[in-house]
């Protein structure tokens, strides 16, 4: 079993990546679950959005505390939230900024950076105050996490992202193809 | 026989899809979380085209059951959804549904009655209407609440039942969950669900009949044993559309369902979603060794005394884990199982568990502890306390 969790603040879109991601997962035959923090969320407070992917039938029903990855939307939580809480050891985090890797020190986890705010921007997603990143993360993540194709997440984008299809798909795609660290 | 299609769906979207496939033909609602997705949903399929149904807009829970039985009354295909404070609203309209045999079936999104005001997962709301008269199925998982509302329309409009019936989804743990389904074809859910046309008579002005009238001494008790009957009649004819449905769908649903029950020690029985946990722990205890089973409870209404005997009744001890109470005696499944295990010769040690209320998380470990408790009652022969809480935070309890 796969755990994720995504952290970004309401309005940035951490659902629907996690939502995504499950429809991408699912794509390829394996079993899913994702959800929201469960209770309200408010645009700009730091939320939480989770996924689980396992080739087995998954059982179990509580919310993740452990994620074997984690994926950090925007920059100004990792002051605000613990974002490694339960990451297991050796689990991996993708940050979007600018910077390389190697800048950051979050114990044994394994640091990847991908720009995604400057792909969203690029591909006319959002603006660089706010931009929604959501889509390209996903890229990241499919070429860090290595168990979800890329085709897949293309496809899922499809059917969770209601507008601009083609340039989130692009965003996915270059991020993929940006991400450091791999 | 058309194929299934694979989506990744919220438990909300999955009883509206369900809803839809039954080609309702009124749904009057009024919207409360966690179930809100549910009339969203429908008022999209019928704002696009993908449903013929009248959605009524109401001012309450009231309204919307009342309008529910207006249009079972005349013979409409008709359901709703609703939880929690919008179900308690409802209450006395429910007994009225059931009172008039109408098949309405309302999709629930469990969850926490107030004081204190809670919106997550719980099934004090149902448990609170449990002697309306409604059927109740309760699902472990989003492809049992698509597949469940089918079902529900179909067992609620037999001749041989016709009584309302509610589905359970877990407030936020499914309603709000995504989960991969497998959606049944609309040809072959026409098939096995025809269009509904009341066997008994209907509202029509044109042939003007009374509906909901004044039942004196001399006919209410008659009347209520015969709506009693159908109640106890309708196991039989479950488990008939259960196997039914599988035949054509491939999924096999049971009132209670056993899991490594053959050889068990004892038993822990679970509704809703946290089933999927306790089949987790049930399997990490038997790769330890422990004689433990499982048995999932689908059917609440009409209680499956019968299965729970075969099942259970020759373990040594029972769990019954309840999401509920009821403050003075215990959980509501528990007393159910007392119940079941009324004037028989031989009946499991009984323990009760009160779990997950107000969506406090139930984890692997609480199962363990729920079935080292009963072992450790049935090593001794002795139930100390019959009803215990589990994952009680001892701080806030100072």
């Amino acid at each position: 079993m796969y755990e994720v969790r995504f952290h970004g603040r309401g309005g940035q879109g951490a659902v629907t990546a996690a939502h995504t991601l499950s429809e991408a997962a699912f794509r390829e035959d394996k079993d899913v679950q994702s959800f929201p923090m469960f209770g309200v969320e408010r645009r700009g407070a730091p939320v939480a959005a989770f996924a689980r992917i396992d080739e087995k039938e998954i059982d179990i029903k509580t919310q993740i505390y452990e994620p074997d990855i984690v994926i950090v939307l925007d920059m100004s939580l990792i002051d605000v939230v613990d974002v490694t809480d339960g990451l297991k050891e050796g689990g991996k985090i993708i940050l979007n900024t600018a910077k390389d890797p190697s800048e950051f020190d979050f114990g044994d986890a394994t640091v990847y950076t991908v720009n995604a705010t400057k792909i969203a921007v690029d591909n006319g997603l959002g603006t660089e105050t706010n931009p929604i990143v959501n889509t390209a993360v996903l890229g990241a993540y499919s070429r860090v996490a290595g168990n979800v194709k890329i085709e897949n997440i293309k496809k899922a984008i499809e059917n969770n992202v209601p507008v601009k299809h083609e340039e989130n798909k692009k965003a996915a795609e270059q991020a993929y193809e940006n991400v450091i660290g791999v | 026989m058309g194929e299934q299609k694979g989506l990744t769906i919220q438990g909300n979207m999955a009883t509206a899809l369900g809803a839809k496939l039954s080609r309702p033909d009124v749904i009057p609602a009024y919207p409360i979380t966690p179930s809100t997705l549910f009339p969203e949903k429908i008022s999209e399929y019928i704002a696009d085209g993908e449903l013929d149904a009248s959605m009524i807009r109401v001012e309450s829970e009231h309204s919307a059951m009342s309008a529910c039985i207006g249009a079972s009354a005349v013979g409409a295909r008709t359901c709703t959804a609703s939880a929690s404070q919008g179900i308690a609203l409802m209450h006395e309209m429910l007994f009225i549904a059931a009172g008039m045999r109408l098949p309405i079936v309302m999709a629930v999104g469990n969850r926490a009655m107030s004081a204190p005001i809670n919106i997550w997962a719980d099934h004090q709301d149902t448990m609170a209407s449990r002697d309306s008269g409604w059927m109740q199925f309760y699902a472990e998982k989003n492809q049992e609440g698509l597949d469940l509302m089918i079902l529900a329309f179909r067992i609620a409009e037999d001749e041989r039942v016709l009584l309302p019936a509610m589905v359970g989804i877990d407030g936020f743990v499914l309603t709000h969950t995504v989960e991969g389904v497998q959606a049944p074809a609309q040809e072959d859910v026409d098939e096995f669900l025809p269009p509904y046309d009341p066997p008994h008579g209907k509202l029509d002005p044109e042939e003007p009949m009374t509906f909901g009238s004044l039942g004196t001494p001399e006919y209410y008790q008659e009347l209520k044993y015969d709506q009693t009957k159908a109640m106890d009649n309708t196991p039989e004819i479950i488990d008939e559309i259960f196997d039914e449905f599988e035949e054509k769908f491939g999924r096999n649903y049971n009132r209670i369902t056993p899991y490594r029950c053959e050889d068990a020690d004892i038993i822990l029985l679970t509704m809703g979603s946290m089933t999927g946990t306790a089949r987790a722990a049930v399997d990490e205890m038997r790769e330890e060794g422990e004689k433990v089973g499982l048995a999932k409870l689908t059917v609440f209404r009409p209680f499956p005394s019968d299965l729970l005997k075969e099942i259970a009744g020759d373990v040594h001890g029972l769990a019954v884990v309840d999401r509920n109470i009821s403050p003075g005696f215990g959980g509501a499944v528990f007393a159910e199982c007392a119940g079941a295990f009324i004037n028989e010769k031989k009946s499991p040690l009984m323990k009760n568990f009160i779990v997950g209320l107000g969506g406090r998380e139930i984890f692997k470990k609480n199962f363990r502890e729920m079935y080292e408790k009963t072992k450790k009652a049935v090593e001794t022969g002795k139930v100390e306390k019959p009803v215990e809480w589990i994952n009680m935070d001892e701080d806030v309890m100072r």
